[in-house]
C-alpha cells in the first residue's frame, strides 16, 4: 500500500486548506503520479485535478510532487518518491487555488499575453509564406517546445513575489523564441517593452525554471540571451 | 512595460548593468585594501597610502559604489517581501493593509543610511 497526502480544500465546504491522508494500493506496480491520481478519484469522487492528454503533451496536471512541480502523468512514483515512504501532492505554489490540486492560472497567461506571443510582421506577405533557412529555424529549438504548463514559473520565487510584474520564466522563454524569430519585425517595440526593472530584470538567475521544466527547456538561458539583446541595442 | 520610479536609473537594464560594474569595483577594492592589511601595516604607513590622490578616488568609487549596488540590491529586496499579497500570508491582513507606507519607510531608511554612509566616507578621505 502506498501512503499518499493530497490537499484538499473545496472553498464552499471547508473553512481552510487541509491534507488529507490515504493509502492506495498500487499492486506493486511503478505507476505514474496520475495513474494513482485516478485510482484516489475511483474511491473518491471529490478530490478534482486537471488533467487531458496523461502523455506530458496537453501540460494540465502540473502540480507540485513531493515538493517539486512536474507533471504527473510523465512522473513514476519510483522518481516522484525518490526514496520516501510518502507521496505528497500539492497544487502548483504561488498561484491561488480554486479547489484541491487545481490552480488559477489567470496571473500566468495574462502574462503570457504580455510578451506578444506571435509574429507581428507588417510587410506584404509572400504567395505561399514566409521562408527560413535551416539556420534561422533552428534559433528556435528550445523554445517552441513549451507547453506553457507553468510549472516553471510557478517554482520561481521572483513570480510568487511579484506575479504582476515579473513575466515569469515560461513567460520569457515565449518573449525569446519572438525575438528570436527572423520572421518577426518587431524586435524594437518588444525590446522595449521589456526594459523595466521588474519584467526581465526580477530574474536572479536561480535556475529553477530549469530544474524543473518536464520539457527539458532552459528558460534561464533564454532570459540571459534578451538581456544581451538589451544591452546590445542600448549601449 | 511595468513603470517604477524609486529604482536608481529609470530601466532595469541600467540598474542591471550598475549593478555588475560597483561590484567589480568592490571587488577590487576589496583585493587591494586586503593586500595591503595582509602584509602588516602601520599607521604611518596607512596614512601615507591614504594621503595619496589616487587611493581617495579608488576609495570614492567604492563608497559611491557600496551606495548604488545597495540601494539597488534593497528595493529589490522592499519591492520582493514588502507588498500586500507577502506580507497577508507572512504577517497577517492588518500589516499587508499597510505595505505601501511600511515599503516607502524601509526604503526612506535604506536611502538616508546610505546617504549617510557616502558622506560620512567622503568626510573621513578629505576631512
Amino acid at each position: 500500500m502506498l501512503k499518499v497526502s493530497i490537499y484538499r480544500y473545496n472553498p464552499e465546504t471547508d473553512a481552510e486548506p487541509y491534507m488529507q491522508d490515504l493509502e492506495v494500493d498500487t499492486g506493486g506496480k511503478d505507476l505514474m503520479v496520475l495513474d494513482v491520481l485516478e485510482l484516489i478519484k475511483a474511491k473518491d469522487t471529490t478530490v478534482v485535478y486537471r488533467r487531458s492528454c496523461r502523455e506530458g503533451v496537453c501540460g494540465s496536471d502540473g502540480m507540485n510532487i513531493n515538493g517539486k512541480n512536474g507533471l504527473a502523468c510523465i512522473i513514476p512514483l519510483s522518481e516522484a518518491l525518490s526514496g520516501s515512504s510518502k507521496l505528497v501532492l500539492r497544487p502548483l505554489p504561488g498561484l491561488p487555488v480554486i479547489r484541491d490540486l487545481i490552480v488559477d492560472m489567470s496571473m500566468f497567461y495574462k502574462q503570457y499575453e504580455k510578451v506578444k506571443p506571435y509574429l507581428i510582421n507588417n510587410t506584404p506577405a509572400p504567395a505561399i509564406e514566409r521562408l527560413q533557412s535551416p539556420e534561422e529555424r533552428e534559433k528556435l529549438d528550445g523554445l517552441y517546445e513549451c507547453i506553457l504548463c507553468a510549472c516553471c514559473s510557478t517554482a520561481c520565487p521572483s513570480f510568487w513575489w511579484n506575479p504582476e510584474r515579473f513575466i515569469g520564466p515560461s513567460g520569457l522563454l515565449q518573449a525569446y523564441r519572438f525575438l528570436a524569430d527572423s520572421r518577426d519585425t518587431a524586435t524594437e517595440q518588444r525590446l522595449a517593452e521589456l526594459d523595466d526593472p521588474f519584467s526581465v530584470f526580477r530574474c536572479h538567475g536561480i535556475q529553477n525554471c530549469v530544474n524543473v521544466c518536464p520539457k527539458g527547456l532552459n528558460p534561464t538561458k533564454a532570459i540571459g540571451h534578451i538581456r544581451n539583446m538589451l544591452l546590445t541595442s542600448a549601449t | 512595460m511595468v513603470t517604477a520610479v524609486t529604482n536608481l536609473g529609470r530601466s532595469g537594464l541600467s540598474d542591471w548593468l550598475t549593478q555588475r560594474v560597483t561590484a567589480v569595483i568592490m571587488l577590487a577594492y576589496i583585493i587591494f585594501i586586503a593586500s595591503v592589511v595582509v602584509g602588516g601595516v602601520e599607521y604611518t604607513e596607512w596614512k601615507a597610502l591614504f594621503s595619496q590622490t589616487w587611493v581617495r578616488v579608488f576609495s570614492l568609487a567604492t563608497f559611491l559604489s557600496i551606495g548604488m549596488h545597495g540601494w539597488i540590491g534593497l528595493w529589490a529586496v522592499s519591492t520582493d517581501y514588502l507588498v500586500p499579497h507577502v506580507l497577508r500570508i507572512k504577517a497577517g491582513e492588518a500589516v499587508a493593509s499597510q505595505a505601501n507606507l511600511l515599503r516607502w519607510v524601509f526604503q526612506a531608511a535604506s536611502a538616508i543610511v546610505l546617504f549617510t554612509y557616502v558622506v560620512w566616507g567622503i568626510q573621513i578621505l578629505w576631512g
